[in-house]
C-alpha cells in the first residue's frame, strides 16, 4: 500500500469554448484552488504542470508558465505530458516529490484551449507517427475508436443505441448541477437518438466535444495538513501503468494491434490493468467505492469502463445501467458531475478535473449532485500511447 | 484523355496485383509478427533482436467490429468534393493474431457487414491528387 498525501484545495475554470488564452483559465483555477486551501502562493513550494500541445511553447512549459503568471517565487517546477492522462502523471510527480521529503505543499495544474471539431493531429508530414498515419491512410478519426468499441458491446452483450443514449440522458441530468460543466441541457432519449450519426452507431450527442477549461489541485503531506488543522481528503493511489505487451485490444492511435501468436494476450487488459493498479495500491476494492468518474469520450465508453474498473462483470454494464445504479441516488453513481458528456474534453486539465469532483464529493460539497455519504472514489482515464490513469481518493 | 497514374499511398506496406497482401516483419529469433514493419528492435519484451524477416501478411481475416463515417476528418486526411462516407473496419488475422484496421472497398455497405464475416484485402483508391490516383489496402467480403 502507498503513503497517503493530502489534497488540501481544488479548483476549476469552468469548461466552454471561451476564447481567451490558456494561461488565464488555469490561473483561475490555481488561485480557487489556493483561496480553498486558505494558502497563499508564496506557500507553494513546486508547480507541477500538466502541458498542453495545442498553445506553443507556453504549453510546452506549462508549469513555469504557470509559476511565472502566478509571479516568479524560485518555486521549483515539472511539466508533464502524457494525453489525456497529463493530469494523473502531474499529480503523481507532486506525489513522488512529497513522498521522498523533497517538498510539502505543490500546485498542480492543466488547461488548455482547444479548436473546433475533430481533434487532428499537428501540422506537418510524419510518416512514423502513426497518429498522422491513421488520419492519412484512411480517416480515423478519435470517434472510429469509440465506434468500434461500441459495436463490439452491442454484438458480444446485446448493447442497443438506446442503452447509449440512456448514458448521456444521465450525465446530461447529473451535469446540470454542475457550474463548472460546459453544457447545462437535459436530453430525452429520443433527443439523443435523433441527433446526427457521426461514427455508426454513435451519435454527436453521444461523442464527447473539445472544451477551453482548467483544474488545479493543491496537494500535500499528511503531516503538512496537520499543522494546518484540517482533516483533508486523502490520495490512496495514483495508477499511471503503461500496457503489457502484447496489447491485443486496438488503442488510440494505433491501428493494427500487438500480435498474440507467440506470446499469449495478458490476462488483463490494459483499460483493466489500470484500475487494478489503483485498487492494489490503496489497498481497497471496487466495493469500497462510493462513485466513479471514468472517461465518457463517448456514451458507450462509459459502458466499458464500469467494468473496467471492477463496478460489475464484463457484460454487465448495460445490466448495472438500466437498473439506475449508475446513476445518483444509485448503487455507485458513475461520473456524477456530468462526465465528459457535459464538459466535453481540455485534454491536461481533464484528469485533475476527475480528482476535483471527488474531492468535492468527499467534503460534501457537491451540491445538486451529491452523493449521499461518500467515502471513497475512483477515476479512470486513458491517454494516447499507452498512458493509465486513475486516481483514487477517500476521506 | 490521358490515364491517370497510380501510385501507393505509402512505399512498401502493401503488395499489388490481384491477390495483394500487407507486408509486415517477423521477428528472427521469437517470431513475433509486426505490422507496421519493424524492422529495428523486437518489442516482445522477452527478446532482444535487431533481426527481421519481411513477410506478407494473411490476406483474409474475420471483422472484429465496424464502423460507417458520416463526417469528413481533418486534415492530413485527402477526400474529393462531395465527401462521401466510408466504413472502417477492425479486422482479425487469425495466424498472427492481430487485429488490423482498414477501410472497407467502396460500394461495400454496411448492413451487409456482421462481427466475424469474412474478408479478404484489395488495393484501391484513397484519393486523387495532381493526376495520380493514391492507392491504399481496404478490406472486402470475401468471395467465396
Amino acid at each position: 500500500m502507498a503513503k497517503e498525501v493530502a489534497i488540501l484545495g481544488v479548483g476549476m475554470h469552468p469548461w466552454g469554448k471561451w476564447g481567451k488564452n490558456f494561461v488565464e483559465y488555469g490561473l483561475k483555477a490555481c488561485n480557487d484552488a489556493l483561496d480553498d486551501a486558505g494558502l497563499a502562493w508564496k506557500d507553494i513550494e513546486v508547480v507541477a504542470g500538466a502541458e498542453t500541445v495545442r498553445n506553443g511553447y507556453a504549453g510546452y512549459v506549462a508549469g513555469a508558465t504557470f509559476a511565472e503568471a502566478l509571479g516568479w517565487s524560485g518555486a521549483r517546477v515539472s511539466t508533464s505530458y502524457a494525453a489525456c492522462a497529463s493530469g494523473a502523471q502531474a499529480i503523481n510527480n507532486a506525489r513522488a516529490m512529497i513522498l521522498a521529503d523533497m517538498a510539502d505543499v505543490i500546485l498542480v495544474v492543466g488547461a488548455d484551449t482547444t479548436p473546433k471539431g475533430f481533434l487532428a493531429p499537428n501540422a506537418g508530414e510524419r510518416w512514423t507517427d502513426p497518429d498522422w498515419l491513421r488520419f492519412r491512410l484512411m480517416g480515423c478519426t478519435n470517434p472510429t475508436y469509440f465506434a468500434l468499441y461500441a459495436r463490439r458491446r452491442m454484438d458480444l452483450y446485446g448493447a442497443t443505441e438506446a442503452d447509449f443514449a440512456a448514458v448521456k440522458v444521465k450525465n446530461a441530468r447529473h451535469g446540470m448541477a454542475n457550474p463548472n460543466a460546459r453544457y447545462h441541457k437535459e436530453f430525452t432519449q429520443e433527443q439523443v437518438l435523433n441527433s446526427p450519426m457521426v461514427a455508426d452507431p454513435l451519435r454527436l450527442l453521444e461523442i464527447c466535444a473539445t472544451s477551453d477549461g482548467a483544474a488545479a489541485v493543491i496537494v500535500s503531506s499528511m503531516e503538512y495538513a496537520r499543522k494546518m488543522n484540517v482533516d483533508p481528503i486523502k490520495i490512496r493511489a495514483v495508477s499511471t501503468v503503461t500496457p503489457v505487451y502484447p496489447q491485443s485490444t486496438i488503442e488510440m492511435p494505433y491501428f493494427s494491434t500487438d500480435s498474440a501468436a507467440v506470446v499469449p494476450a495478458p490476462m488483463m487488459e490494459f483499460k483493466e490493468s489500470i484500475a487494478h493498479a489503483a485498487y492494489e495500491e490503496a489497498g481497497l476494492g471496487p466495493e469500497d467505492m462510493s462513485l466513479a468518474e471514468v472517461y465518457d469520450l463517448s456514451s458507450a465508453l462509459e459502458l466499458d469502463w464500469c467494468e473496467n474498473v471492477g463496478l460489475c462483470k464484463k457484460g454487465d454494464a448495460e445490466k448495472l445501467l438500466r437498473d439506475g445504479e449508475t446513476t445518483l441516488g444509485g448503487r455507485i453513481p458513475v461520473n456524477p458531475s456530468g462526465g465528459l458528456a457535459c464538459f466535453g474534453e481540455a485534454v491536461p486539465a481533464q484528469a485533475l478535473a476527475q480528482v476535483c469532483e471527488l474531492t468535492w464529493q468527499l467534503r460534501g460539497q457537491a451540491g445538486g449532485r451529491q452523493v449521499e455519504g461518500a467515502k471513497a472514489g475512483i477515476t479512470a482515464n486513458l491517454g494516447l500511447f499507452g498512458h493509465g490513469s486513475s486516481v483514487i481518493c477517500s476521506i | 484523355m490521358s490515364e491517370s497514374k497510380i501510385a501507393p499511398s505509402i512505399e512498401g506496406w502493401y503488395t499489388c496485383g490481384e491477390s495483394p497482401h500487407l507486408i509486415g516483419t517477423r521477428c528472427k529469433r521469437c517470431s513475433s509478427y509486426f505490422f507496421p514493419k519493424q524492422e529495428v528492435f523486437c518489442r516482445n519484451p522477452g527478446c532482444r533482436s535487431t533481426e527481421f524477416d519481411e513477410i506478407e501478411l494473411s490476406r483474409k481475416g474475420k471483422i472484429w467490429s465496424y464502423t460507417e463515417h458520416f463526417y469528413a476528418p481533418p486534415e492530413p486526411y485527402i477526400f474529393s468534393e462531395p465527401f462521401e462516407p466510408y466504413i472502417i473496419a477492425a479486422v482479425e488475422l487469425e495466424e498472427e493474431k492481430m487485429i488490423i484496421l482498414g477501410q472497407m472497398a467502396q460500394g461495400v455497405l454496411s448492413q451487409d457487414l456482421t462481427t466475424g464475416l469474412e474478408v479478404e484485402l484489395v488495393v484501391e483508391k484513397l484519393y486523387e491528387q495532381d493526376g495520380t490516383d493514391y492507392t491504399v489496402w481496404k478490406w472486402k467480403p470475401a468471395e467465396n
